[in-house]
């Protein structure tokens, strides 16, 4: 039994990675009714950026602060310069452009920093979390700003007109458009939103798996599958789904003897396909009616 | 809960390409097989190596286009069914002695039925989870292929070689010439029998349900049927070529079929245009040589400029290939006139 | 008469001489396979830069520049080196395509430290048929050194089975009722390790209580090391590559896990694995090493190490000395330009792979003292010697003997 709550232990910690990163690829849903593959580029970039200022001298927070500005900026800018003139090209070619993004970020990243893996502080500290030795009290620090950033989301959307508008110009962009909402700089404001959410999802990431380019390459399949089974209209469901994903990975890798341990996420992810087909929209997630 | 209503009159996720689009001009075509028959007799041992590569991954892109350009169903997941055809070829050949050229039908038929089998949950998804789902596919193929259960057959991590054919009969060209020939004729086998196929009946119904599928429902065409079938033929002629990439690099191993093949070959469709069969094999040649081309500019780059050159290609052709052959074509036609 | 006899003698002298040219210049003729001429020696590779590995593309940039450097000082006999390298993105496939560029298109004299087991593996077969030399493969398999099977191909650096076998020794005398627990990574790095600590270990195996691999999609091995923990194994061997490494390092401190910790030479490196994971984490923790680490100061003012610092600063600024992979680029470079110079002016192919194996006592600038290069027509792995290492304060203390970890056949 006490392998098992170990196990669930430690599969919440790893599963707050997983929510992270699933809150913002709901964030970029729900502005483009996309998944972004540079997404997970995006946040490692402003993880690195926001280092690079701690080793110029930048406080931990300022350097945090500064980041999250300079992510905001820098989805809106990319999402103005490289994707709005694919807004009319059919779907696939904007994942081409994602795609391409994907390949441009972690080039520069790895040019710029190379490869070796960086220490990244956290405000948190690392000792045992109330005496548990599974989770650090970083980690309980991930969980914590992990649910902040769902409840603030989640006012955002319900309550805010500017939240509304977003969700108007997503999902009826000809009815938002007609009331006035300028269905382009929404999606703009959501590139920026989102890659400020990834940033924040980074900065909370890098000090458990260390700094180095290619340390989103594993988390973004996970966010994705954990948005997916949460339901990628709804940012509740990317946090759960991100939990239950870290959990049952887990239990697979304990409990199912011989393959278990290697075929982890092969299963996970089966798991995550058989849930969609008993519920197209994930757990969560809002039914899509099509109507004739 | 809320539902979120879709109008059906939304613009599909996969845009209709007319089917007088659909393929080359009688012209053009000969003119194509034309310089593909010739080309291997002016150039070295190595260049038609990589021009049998062009060959391959042009089957595969075009098996993707009949999946996603066809039928309109997302699939990221390509390399799964390439692997379990270079693995079928390359343990025949290596542990049933089998003769290559039989290995391929075996390939063809047993991801055939894989990607049948797939395409079974993945009739409840569209769109993204299908994309997910796909995704979720190609990254657990290399898993499965490096269990230990299966060490004995495939070789485990470190893989199997396999035995590059000679010419039969003797004939004096080398193996690579010999090699390119017969992939050439599979080649243009399995093209002339996809774009049948999308001619045909079945084509229609697959565009049918690519275009409106509740329309089509409503119209009698068996939704789950054509769609699996869809899948099980892009997942056949996709294990088919797996097969013959496995002859061409000897060499079998679960690091070259990772999701960075699956995430090529998608490029390669969009670069060639999406359901555009002949733009298969300029898709095929943009995965093959970008890179190559990137790395000569900057190798510390080399991934950034790879993007660059993609971005410029999507910017200035979103809709691929196909798009420069119609304006092309709409050239001609002008010139013709006069 | 003396017409004649004088005609006699210069057609007699005359022969004379011109045998004796054609003799000398027989000795002295220079010989040549494709990819050298007399002002120019071609040398191919193939790293990983893009893609999972592309940390390691940094030793083909190290040897690249290494390359630059001796061509400065006038190259090799006068002959400069043309380093042709082409990036494979740890993709067999890409690899095959890469090694036949280099062999049929650049026609290369020989390929030199290609790097990562599958790609090597794929393009063995093709090199041994071609009989281009596939020197100093960057990879420590345990399969390259078969001169018998593929007499074509060599490696460096030890190999990991023996490694593996240097730690399974240590044990059986230091703790012989250890329970051990291995993290190893689901790769040919990671099985060939393990079946060379099996089989040291020999009847001894059950010694090891459990096995978890892992695999490099996965963002944190903590999970792992929780259930590794629970075993109640009091050695714990860290098959892992450098990120994991560190991570394992830091959890085991989070949660208070304290057993003797093995870790394995590739993620030894302080600065690439010891030194983010937390020099207070690290403290006890084993490994063994051929080669001097660059952040280490009991190096500082080694006459090796200083030649190393004074090429980074003259000639690769940018080069991380932290980083492990360049020290190692140095000297494979250096060994390579070794094999070169004891080629002359016979740079055939067969000469280069006879030269290779003739290597004797052979010392790099940054070999730890004591380790030597030692190649011979039945021994293609250059390097088979560890001294074992104890982390301690800040820096790696070594200790013990120089270890041969030779497999004999």
């Amino acid at each position: 039994m006490e392998l098992f709550t170990n196990q669930v232990l430690a599969g919440i910690a790893t599963g707050a990675i997983y929510a992270c990163m699933a809150l913002a690829v709901v964030m970029i849903y729900q502005a483009i009714d996309h998944l972004n593959f540079a997404q997970g580029e995006m946040a490692m970039f402003s993880t690195f950026v926001s280092w690079q200022l701690m080793q110029w001298g930048v406080p931990y927070w300022g350097a945090f602060l500064l980041t999250l500005i300079f992510s905001f900026l820098g989805g809106i800018a990319i999402e103005r310069l490289l994707f709005k003139p694919l807004a009319k090209a059919p779907i696939l070619t904007n994942v081409a452009g994602f795609i391409a993004l994907y390949a441009i970020i972690n080039s520069f990243a790895g040019l710029i920093w190379d490869f070796t893996i960086k220490q990244y502080p956290t405000p948190f500290g690392s000792s045992p979390f109330l005496g548990s030795q599974l989770i650090s009290t970083h980690q309980a620090g991930m969980i914590g700003v992990t649910l902040l950033l769902l409840i603030a989301l989640y006012f955002f959307f319900q309550f805010t007109r500017m939240g509304l508008a977003m969700r108007a110009a997503a999902s009826v962009p000809e009815s938002a458009r007609l009331v006035g909402i300028n269905t382009s700089w929404m999606i703009a404001l959501g590139w920026g939103m989102a890659a400020a959410i990834g940033s924040i999802a980074g900065m909370l990431i890098a000090p458990v798996v260390f700094l180095e380019p290619n340390m989103m390459l594993g988390v973004l399949l996970y966010g994705f599958a954990a948005a997916v089974l949460g339901g990628l209209t709804s940012p509740l469901g990317a946090v759960v789904g991100g939990f239950l994903m870290g959990i049952f990975e887990n239990l697979v890798g304990t409990y199912i003897p011989g393959v278990g341990n290697e075929l982890k996420l092969p299963i996970a992810l089966a798991l995550i396909v058989t849930v969609l087909v008993i519920k197209p929209a994930g757990l969560f997630g809002r039914p899509i009616v099509k109507r004739v | 809960m809320t539902a979120v209503q879709e109008a059906v009159t939304e613009a599909p996720a996969v845009e209709a390409v007319p089917k007088r689009a659909m393929t080359l001009g009688t012209g053009s075509s000969l003119i194509m097989l034309a310089l593909l028959i010739m080309a291997p007799l002016f150039v070295k041992n190595f260049i038609i190596f990589q021009l049998t590569m062009l060959l391959i991954y042009g089957l595969a892109v075009l098996a993707l286009n009949i999946l996603t350009g066809g039928s309109g169903q997302f699939s990221l997941g390509q390399s799964a069914f390439y692997a379990v055809g270079a693995y079928t070829s390359a343990i025949l050949i290596e542990h049933a002695g089998m003769n290559y050229a039989l290995t391929l039908p075996i390939a063809g038929v047993i991801c055939f039925a894989f990607g049948f089998l797939f395409g079974q949950p993945a009739l409840r998804l569209s769109g993204v989870y299908l994309a997910l789902a796909t995704f979720a596919l190609a990254t657990a193929m290399p898993q499965l292929l490096k269990l230990g259960y299966f060490e004995h057959w495939t070789g485990g991590v470190q893989g199997l070689v396999v035995t590059k054919p000679d010419a039969p009969f003797g004939l004096p060209i080398s193996q690579d010439m010999w090699l390119y020939y017969f992939t050439l004729v599979i080649t243009i086998a399995i093209y002339i029998f996809s774009v049948n196929l999308l001619k045909s009946r079945s084509g229609r119904a697959f565009m049918a349900i690519r275009d409106n599928e509740i329309a089509a429902s409503a119209m009698g065409i068996d939704v789950a049927l054509y769609k699996t079938l869809a899948f099980g033929v892009s997942a056949g002629i996709t294990g088919v070529a797996g097969g013959l990439g496995a002859i061409a690099v000897q060499f079998v191993a679960p690091d070259g079929y990772t999701i960075t093949l699956a995430i090529s070959l998608f490029l390669g469709m969009v670069v060639g245009g999406v359901g555009w069969l002949p733009g298969s094999i300029v898709g095929s040649a943009f995965i093959i040589f970008v890179p190559n081309i990137a790395e000569g500019i900057s190798k510390g780059l080399s991934g950034a400029v790879f993007g660059v050159l993609l971005f410029l290609v999507i910017f200035l052709v979103p809709h691929g290939a196909r798009q420069v052959a119609m304006v092309a074509q709409h050239l001609f036609g002008k010139l013709k006139k006069r | 008469m003396r017409s004649r006899q004088t005609l006699l003698i210069a057609t007699f002298s005359a022969t004379v001489i011109a045998l004796a040219a054609t003799i000398g210049s027989a000795l002295a003729q220079k010989k040549y396979d494709t990819g050298a001429t007399d002002t120019e020696i071609k040398i191919g590779n193939i790293m990983p830069y893009s893609g999972p590995a592309s940390a390691y593309g940094v030793i083909g940039k190290t040897e690249a520049t290494y390359f630059n450097k001796i061509n400065a000082e006038g190259g090799i006999k006068g002959r400069k080196i043309n380093f042709v390298s082409y990036d494979d993105g740890y993709s067999p496939p890409k690899a095959v395509e890469q090694a036949r560029k280099l062999v049929e298109s650049d026609e290369v004299l020989l390929l030199f430290n290609p790097l990562g087991t599958p790609s090597n593996s794929a393009i063995q077969k093709y090199l041994n048929a071609k009989k281009v030399p596939q020197l100093f493969v960057a990879t420590g398999a345990t399969k390259w050194n078969d001169p018998k099977d593929f007499p074509w191909t060599m490696g460096w650096q030890p190999s990991y089975q023996s490694e593996a076998r240097i730690y399974a020794k240590y044990l059986m005398k230091e703790k012989p009722d250890a329970k051990i627990a291995v993290l190893y990574q689901n790769d040919d790095f990671g099985k060939d390790y393990l079946k060379g600590l099996r089989d040291g270990l020999g009847a001894k195996a059950s010694m090891i209580v459990a096995e978890e691999s892992y695999e490099t999609s996965e963002p944190t091995i903590d999970n792992h090391i929780v259930k590794l923990k629970a075993t109640g194994a009091d050695v714990f061997l860290s098959i892992t590559t450098p990120k994991f490494a560190a991570q394992a390092i830091k959890k085991l401190a989070e949660i208070e896990w304290r057993p003797l910790h093995i870790v394995s030479n590739v993620s030894a490196s302080v600065g690439g694995v010891i030194k983010p994971a937390g020099f207070e984490n690290a403290q006890g923790i084993l490994s063994a090493t051929y080669a001097k680490d660059g952040a280490d100061p009991q190096w500082d003012n080694d006459p090796g190490m200083r030649k190393f610092f004074a090429f980074l600063e003259k000639y690769y600024p940018e080069g991380n000395k932290l980083d492990g992979s360049v020290v190692y680029g140095y000297g494979a470079a250096q060994t390579m330009v070794k094999v070169l110079e004891m080629c002359g002016d016979n740079l055939t192919r067969e000469n280069v792979m006879k030269q290779a194996a003739s290597l004797k006592d052979f010392t790099p600038d940054t070999l730890l003292p004591g380790v030597k290069i030692n190649t011979s027509a039945a021994d293609f792995a250059p390097i088979s010697q560890l001294q074992m290492m104890r982390f301690k304060g800040e820096k790696w203390e070594l200790f013990g003997d120089i270890i041969s970890g030779e497999l004999s056949h």
